[in-house]
């Protein structure tokens, strides 16, 4: 290779790169998980014109107006309702819904777990960010207790949600949880959930340097310290031991990988069936 | 790395070699893959991109071992590395590293 004529960065073949460089903020995490998103499915070898992207609003809801592959930007909190349509017209097609926890579970958090509960054959990579990242930081059900938000000056009173327990026990099949600084694994379960038949949630902790950790004295390299020091990685762990908890530490891996019947299968099994006469 | 003799199946293993190549337009300066290089092949530059961030810059180019960490870790597609083919310790200028300004 000749000095001077440099290949190209090699996800660029799946980026619309004159829409790059992204929104987010300096040293937010929304684009390594984006980022391990592709090359996973890179990586799984899927004809991209079998790949769909479905994304809600919010920063990780810009996700899916920088890939180039077939994609769809919902709206509030809908990205599951519209994928799960997709999926049931066009069986053919790979779903991936990258959306953040608001989206996923403050507003749209009925439909996550109702399409986890008949077990729509899509993944679900949500981005979990802590806040309301793109309105200003506000508190959101996946806020840790005593964080202060704009919302809640004096400290968190609510208890957050553990967002792997709750996709558990939706009747998830399989449920992984890592951040953005294990992006080597967090490929490899984004990859294995792609091939996998189910539905398939994968939560991706990441930090939101301008509106979450300013206002909790962290920085970007903070957090991803506090990510490299006090996560435990523990595959088969049972999901209602995994609440996020700096003191105990952050448990990570995969959770469950079971195998069900899809809603697919199921409803060409009774309803579809050519009945003998 | 230094071993305190040569390792018996020294002339067997090869040792992958990397070039870093950063795209300056596209970098927000956010330093992760500077921090979480495993080699410290880079560091901050006093140089600016047009939007004003500080930009990474190689300070040690012949310790890259092409691991795509920093290629994995950046947020913004703004760097990745490339394996060098040629060996390394015939033609070091083969690992010269180019930063490059790309047109969007």
């Amino acid at each position: 290779m000749k000095p001077g004529h440099p290949p190209g960065h090699p996800l660029e073949d799946l980026l619309r790169t004159d829409r790059i460089p992204s929104i987010w903020c300096p040293g937010c995490g929304i684009g390594t998980a984006f980022s391990s998103c592709l090359t996973a499915i890179k990586e799984s070898k899927i004809d991209p014109k079998k790949v769909v992207m479905v994304s809600g609003i919010g920063c990780s809801g810009r996700a899916a107006g920088y890939v180039k592959l077939d994609s769809f930007h919902t709206t509030h909190g809908r990205a599951i309702p519209f994928a799960t349509g997709l999926k049931l017209a066009r069986p053919d097609l790979t779903v991936i819904v990258f959306s953040g926890d608001g989206d996923l579970f403050a507003i749209g958090g009925n439909h996550f777990i109702h399409a986890a509960r008949r077990n729509i054959d899509i993944t679900v990579v949500c981005v979990n960010n802590f806040n309301y990242g793109m309105t200003g930081g506000q508190a959101a059900a996946t806020t840790p207790s005593m964080a202060k938000t704009p919302t809640t000056p004096y400290g968190n009173p609510e208890t957050p949600f553990n967002l792997p327990l709750m996709a558990y026990a939706s009747g998830a099949v399989y449920v992984a949880r890592w951040t953005i600084l294990h992006s080597r694994d967090l490929t490899e379960s984004i990859n294995e959930s792609l091939t996998k038949t189910g539905f398939s949630f994968i939560e991706v902790l990441s930090p939101c340097p301008v509106n979450y950790g300013r206002r909790n004295k962290e920085k970007p390299l903070d957090t991803l310290k506090i990510y490299k020091d006090r996560t435990i990685i523990k595959n088969k762990a049972h999901p209602t031991q995994v609440d996020l908890d700096y003191e105990k530490g952050i448990i990570l891996g995969k959770f469950v990988d079971v195998d069900r019947p899809t809603f697919g299968e199921s409803y060409a099994k009774i309803c579809r069936q050519d009945k003998p006469e | 790395m230094k071993f305190w003799r040569v390792p018996l199946d020294a002339d067997e293993i090869h040792v992958s070699k990397g070039i870093v190549y950063i795209l300056e337009d596209r970098c927000k300066g956010c330093g992760y893959c500077i921090e979480f290089c495993p080699q410290q092949v880079l560091e901050f530059s006093s140089q600016f991109n047009k939007k004003g961030y500080h930009l990474p810059s190689v300070k040690k180019p012949d310790d890259c071992l092409n691991c795509h960490y920093c290629e994995i870790i950046c947020p913004e597609f703004a760097i990745y590395s490339v394996k060098v083919t040629c060996e390394p310790a015939d033609n070091t200028e083969g690992l010269e590293i180019i930063t490059t300004t790309r047109k969007n």
